[in-house]
């Protein structure tokens, strides 16, 4: 390592972020439980609330828990999530649309 | 206390996500997305299919989904105070947060299994439908994953009773967060696009 004769220590983590981080990821999940448990919206609004909650949820998690941003120190650990992210549309978004047109020409086929 | 002060500052480094181990494991979590997002899709896919068998609102148990998801919620954070205990060099703090972890992540894998048994049990195995053998391995690489987190919690408590908080012990805790905090991650994911959609189908009908 060009770095074990040049001592740089890292940020240190507080806990207070951790504490913050924590304290939003719960509200963030009992939201979802919440409504799912009680039953207050429609299904489909139900729904929309989890999915929220949830993408709200895992930018909280990136940001306080794996500590994500810009900074040198996490700089490239962020361009790869953002690449992977790319990497799953394409492989996410390319099967769907395989999978769709395949159930089309069957539907097509067999009626 | 200068050596004391060198000492904390060489674990610090070691604990950078930006040294070329981290950085590794980091890419190989980035590979884990990948794997998931396909079998995530695999169970959005399935999950209809029911083959006649149990449906997702039989088999879901909100209440059970709940503990299990607060469990490795606070897993993080006790994971993340005993991160915040190594960059202060507190050994024995770093010890009973770990040990903390390790009985959260163990209730956690507890629950599924035997939540698992519970449904082989009932005749509902990954053998019965689609939709089941999706959901088992989607759920199931999950619950592995969470497994060997607990095996290395337990070797990593062992390095530092055996050899302190030097660099090295510094190095594969930080992955270690990494990977933990990662599964965190995964959990929100399958509680968002399994459990709560499953029992909500069962709400509707």
């Amino acid at each position: 390592m060009s770095h074990s004769t040049d001592v740089t220590p890292g940020h240190a983590p507080t806990a207070r972020g951790y504490i913050t981080g924590f304290v939003l990821a719960l509200v963030l999940t009992l939201i979802p439980f919440g409504f799912v448990a009680f039953g207050s919206l429609s299904q489909g609004a139900t729904l929309i609330v989890i999915a929220v909650t949830a993408v709200l949820q895992l930018g909280v998690h990136l940001r306080w828990f794996l500590h994500l941003d810009m900074s040198t120190e996490q700089r490239w650990n962020t361009i790869s999530i953002l690449f992977s992210l790319l990497i799953m549309v394409v492989m996410v978004g390319g099967t769907m649309w395989l999978f769709y047109s395949l159930y089309v020409r069957h539907m097509m086929v067999g009626h | 206390m200068s050596s004391n002060a060198h000492d904390l500052n060489s674990i610090r480094a070691a604990a950078r996500a930006d040294t070329e181990v981290n950085f590794g494991f980091w890419i190989y979590l980035m590979s884990d997305v990948i794997i998931f997002s396909m079998l995530f899709l695999v169970y959005v896919d399935l999950s209809q299919r029911y083959a006649g068998g149990p449906t997702a609102a039989d088999v879901f148990e909100l209440r059970g989904v709940f503990l299990e998801t607060m469990a490795l919620l606070l897993s993080s954070l006790t994971f993340g105070m005993a991160m915040v205990n190594l960059h202060q060099g507190q050994k024995e703090r770093v010890v009973i947060w770990l040990g903390v972890t390790f009985v959260l992540g163990a209730f956690f894998l507890g629950h599924e299994l035997s939540e698992f048994a519970h449904l082989i049990h009932e005749g509902a195995s990954f053998t019965r439908s689609g939709f089941l053998s999706a959901f088992f391995g989607l759920v199931g690489t999950h619950g592995a994953h969470v497994f060997f987190g607990l095996v290395w919690i337990v070797v990593m408590v062992v390095q530092i009773k055996l050899r302190g908080l030097t660099p090295p012990v510094a190095s594969r805790l930080a992955r270690l967060s990494l990977f933990w905090h990662f599964l965190d991650l995964v959990w929100i994911c399958v509680f968002s696009t399994v459990y709560l959609p499953g029992v909500l189908q069962g709400v509707a009908a």
